[in-house]
């Protein structure tokens, strides 16, 4: 890990309207580094890292990602996003587009890659994904688990440095939640830096290098897996991880 | 266990609704019905008809749709009147989806000035009738910018269906999931490669059942273009009907040759519908 943070927010806030999102946030995840954000709905973690690739604007405070520091308005949005991949819960593909051209289209019409190139880095990615076969498929056609995967070689294919996952396997049915971590914790091995906002412990134990819980908009505890799961600092997060890892 | 199918129903039957609503609800009783409905307003006219001494020509009527004469094959002027109409829709259509195209975006847009002057200019336009827009085209643009009395159709068709198309595409927008906004910027698109690449061809079906409908709003209303003498299917009825004195016939054959187009037009849509729906 190199010591420059590639992501980095000082004292960041978030209004939306009245409602505090965000409480002076402050965080940094450096190159190759996988952090896990998991608390309870309602406590930020999805706006946290919509303002990573600025789907969201933070209301006050400092945010630098990748170099480029982020604000409303600002010119290099759309250069950020390059560098930052997302992937959503709800899958988010193009229904209108097969799988083919849902992974195509990003190089091509925002990289200006030509279309050969883009159709072998697409076959590429959705090897990786394991599901090669399904490329001249529209999403509607495949499973949620399917779609997902899909979805990640989607961000993968725009050859970004930074991915964001918000709740990737929330959406999907429980026996499909397990082809999706199977390719987040190969995309870990890789050494690709990696913010998940998620539940599954599971996944977080086997690669994260740090862990965030969050409540009600503010960090809560930010540690290490083994002492974040062993001796939580914060009586709540002790609570939270008591109640999601009952079961 | 108890085994479900066909072949072993173990339940009840269902209570039969009453006698009343099956009669209603069955076929032929409501052919009957409808076909009684047809027939007493077909016979009230053609009676009323008889009672006023009118004189039925149905037989000169062919002749203003083809004929056959010494030099061949002819179309009739009511065929011609026809592809007047239909070109006249299409250019004030091409017109008014590219207006209202704009307006929409405009709309959309977020800026306050944008919005500002796209809601003004729908409200503009919404609250004049057509025919008062023709004559302010006509009377009072057309002098001040030279527009002869088809360019003046055509604006005024295209600005007033403009307003109501707006309407169309930006329902049609906002009916996209906002998530494929968030994906297409996500991958870094500018906020026109959305629009192009993934928004509006999505927009596409929930746009095409509204448009038909106002595709077929704009024929029916360029008949008013006649009160400025433009060449096209009424006007060329009424002045068949100066020439022969055979309103009721002209009328009726006018009125069938509207309803054929626009019936045309819709079974065609409907198919294209479909096929849109199976590309999803």
């Amino acid at each position: 890990m190199s010591s420059q943070p590639i992501i980095e927010a000082r004292n960041v806030d978030k209004f939306y309207g009245n409602f505090h999102a965000l409480k002076d946030v402050s965080i940094s995840v450096h190159h190759g580094e996988r952090v896990v954000v998991c608390g309870p709905s309602g406590s930020g973690k999805s706006t946290l890292i919509r303002c990573f690739n600025a789907l969201e604007n933070h209301s006050s405070g400092t945010l630098v990602v990748d170099g480029i520091e982020v604000f409303e308005g600002s010119k290099d949005v759309r250069k950020l996003r390059q560098e930052v991949g997302m992937v959503f819960q709800q899958f988010n593909l193009f229904p209108h587009l097969t799988v083919l051209e849902n992974l195509m289209i990003g190089p091509m019409k925002v990289r200006k890659v030509s279309r050969e190139q883009a159709e072998e880095t697409a076959r590429k990615y959705l090897d990786r994904v394991h599901i090669p076969e399904q490329a001249e498929k529209y999403p509607a056609q495949l499973s949620g688990g399917q779609q997902q995967r899909v979805a990640i070689a989607r961000s993968l294919c725009m050859e970004t440095r930074i991915m964001l996952f918000d709740e990737p396997t929330s959406a999907l049915d429980p026996e499909m939640i397990n082809e999706v971590l199977d390719v987040m914790v190969e995309l870990a091995e890789t050494g690709m830096t990696m913010v998940v906002v998620t539940h599954e412990m599971g996944f977080a134990r086997k690669v994260a290098d740090t862990m965030v819980f969050m409540e009600e908009g503010r960090i809560v505890e930010v540690a290490p897996p083994e002492q974040f799961f062993t001796a939580p600092s914060s009586e709540r997060c002790r609570m939270f991880l008591a109640q999601i890892l009952e079961h | 266990m108890a085994t479900s199918g066909t072949a072993s129903l173990r339940g009840l039957p269902i209570p039969k609704p009453p006698v009343h609503q099956q009669l209603l609800n069955s076929v032929p009783v409501a052919v009957a019905i409808y076909a009684i409905v047809v027939g007493l307003i077909v016979y009230g006219s053609f009676a009323g008809a008889q009672n006023m001494g009118y004189n039925w020509q149905w037989y000169r009527v062919p002749q203003y749709l083809y004929s056959f004469t010494d030099d061949g094959f002819q179309w009739g002027e009511i065929t011609i009147g026809l592809v007047a109409t239909i070109r006249l829709s299409i250019l004030s259509f091409a017109l008014a989806t590219f207006l209202g195209l704009v307006v929409a975006l405009l709309r959309l847009s977020g800026l306050v000035v944008g919005s500002a002057v796209a809601v003004g200019f729908l409200e503009l336009i919404r609250n004049i009738p057509l025919l008062v827009l023709l004559y302010l085209f006509y009377y009072v643009l057309g002098p001040i910018f030279g527009l002869d009395r088809y360019v003046a159709s055509i604006l005024t068709l295209a600005v007033f269906h403009s307003a109501l198309i707006s309407e169309i595409f930006r329902a049609g927008i906002n009916a996209v999931a906002i998530g494929q906004w968030e994906a297409a910027k996500s991958i870094g698109m500018s906020t026109g490669q959305a629009y192009r690449y993934i928004i509006l061809p999505q927009s596409v079906r929930f746009m095409l059942p509204p448009m038909t409908g106002e595709v077929v709003h704009l024929i029916k209303s360029s008949a008013i273009v006649s009160v400025i003498a433009v060449a096209e299917l009424t006007t060329i009825g009424r002045n068949i009907i100066s020439d022969t004195y055979m309103s009721f016939e002209i009328w009726f054959t006018v009125a069938a040759v509207y309803m054929v187009v626009t019936l045309i037009l819709s079974i065609g849509v409907s198919f294209l519908e479909r096929k849109y729906t199976v590309d999803q």
